[in-house]
């Protein structure tokens, strides 16, 4: 069995004294990992590293089988991420949703929208929006996803405010009046292209939690990743 | 079934395969050679591997190990009237830099680097232990990898040390000595040409 194609590194881990896991995101194939021997060498270090995006060839006796994979470098972005804080602690936080997703299901939307924060120059406000639009998308192709097209009560597709933190439906700001401190605040940037303000992406981070929480993070029994609190108090910090 | 000579010396051929660099061929050459050279060698090894079971111990201040604690380097008078802080990921890496000479500094040894594909988060680090000692000294160095992980911990740190007013500096990231620049990535390429440093101002 074997195959070729790019992927984007999302995970290393050491295997033995000279050789790695990688970890891939890949177009066609979903996460996939596979074995690299000699991944430990210096010449391998710089190309082996989360967020840089390669070219692979995996090779395997049968189809479920780890197998090991030939590695090229296509674009080196780790050394660009290093420098920048944000756009680190970005990437982590990237990587870590990617890996709740199912291996060898492939997830196009999500790899391009990845690799499109990966390459954003923005700001932290942007960032954060982008952040936010990603995770709604990502619990949407885990099969969670949240129907913000009708307020549940009215059937109104407009004025929508609020989310109900039970259904993950929509409502709008009438029909929330008198449950409003019971709802999650739903971001405008979550319905239209519009520009985000930190408080947007605060409302867009919490509502994206609080479904990620309930239904991946405590299902699972995993602690949400360390990188995304600091990224809110960062956004908290700067309102 | 194959015999080796004895449960003893399987189970010292199984114990010494575990170590990195051998496996059990190699754990089998190093047995029959300390079995030949049993005085000279097997005995002192035994009982050295013995008085270090008994002494060595982690350090409670920086993490090294020693026999000590807190360690040598802790307690060097030299060392203490200095006010840098250099932390590093692993007792291997104070080891290292050590062998370059840094000079009269202080250690924290952090245990490891945020990882979350090998479950490390904060709380398994000594990054505590750090913020307690931190406002002792003027400058944290956080000589860390220049990985993902490694510098995404150091940005963490930086994060949690923030409040405290000290100079929180890292190590450069660039062309290695004797490297050419041909033979190199290209991102630690364009890490080197961003931290290029003046040689001569107009």
């Amino acid at each position: 069995m074997d195959w070729s194609g790019k992927g984007l590194i999302i995970g290393v881990r050491r295997h033995g004294e000279s050789s790695v896991i990688v970890e891939v995101m890949t177009p066609e194939r979903g996460r996939h990992l596979g074995l690299v021997r000699g991944g430990r060498s210096r010449k391998h270090a710089a190309t082996l590293q989360p967020g840089n995006k390669v070219s692979l060839h995996w090779r395997a006796r049968l189809e479920e089988h780890l197998g090991t994979f030939s590695i090229e470098l296509i674009r080196a972005r780790a050394a660009d991420l290093i420098a920048n804080r944000h756009g680190l602690y970005a990437a982590q936080l990237i990587f870590a949703h990617l890996r709740l997703l199912p291996e060898r299901d492939p997830h196009k939307r999500l790899l391009g929208f990845a690799e499109e924060i990966l390459d954003a120059e923005v700001d932290l406000i942007r960032r954060a929006q982008m952040l936010a639009l990603f995770e709604l998308a990502l619990l949407d192709e885990l099969g969670f996803g949240l129907d913000l097209s009708a307020c549940a009560l009215s059937g109104e597709e407009s004025g929508l405010s609020h989310v109900s933190p039970k259904t993950g439906r929509a409502v709008t700001s009438k029909a929330a009046a008198d449950y409003v401190d019971r709802l999650l605040s739903l971001p405008p940037f979550f319905k239209s292209t519009k520009t985000a303000t930190i408080q947007d992406c605060l409302d867009g981070l919490r509502l994206t939690g609080h479904f990620l929480h309930m239904h991946v993070w405590s299902v699972r029994d995993i602690e949400p990743p360390p990188m995304r609190d600091q990224f809110i108090t960062d956004l908290q910090h700067a309102l | 079934m194959n015999h080796t000579g004895g449960s003893e010396i399987e189970q010292l051929i199984q114990l010494l395969g575990r170590l990195p660099g051998l496996g059990p061929r190699s754990a089998r050459r190093a047995v029959l050679h300390l079995i030949k050279r049993k005085d000279a060698l097997m005995i002192p090894l035994a009982s050295a591997l013995q008085r270090a079971v008994e002494a060595v111990t982690i350090c409670e201040q920086c993490g090294n190990v020693d026999t000590n604690s807190p360690c040598a380097i802790c307690t060097d008078p030299r060392r203490q009237q200095n006010m840098m802080l250099i932390v590093v990921e692993d007792v291997s890496d104070l080891w290292a830099l050590e062998r370059a000479g840094v000079g009269p500094v202080r250690y924290h040894v952090l245990g490891g680097v945020l990882s979350p594909l090998d479950g490390v988060g904060p709380e398994d680090l000594a990054i505590d232990a750090l913020i307690a000692r931190a406002g002792e000294f003027a400058e944290i160095v956080l000589a860390l990898n220049a990985t993902v992980e490694g510098q995404t911990t150091a940005h963490y740190i930086t994060d949690r040390i923030g409040g405290l007013d000290i100079k929180i500096t890292r190590l450069a990231h660039g062309v290695p000595v004797g490297g050419e620049l041909d033979y190199l990535d290209e991102g630690t390429l364009s890490q080197a040409l961003k931290a290029r440093t003046v040689l001569q101002n107009p």
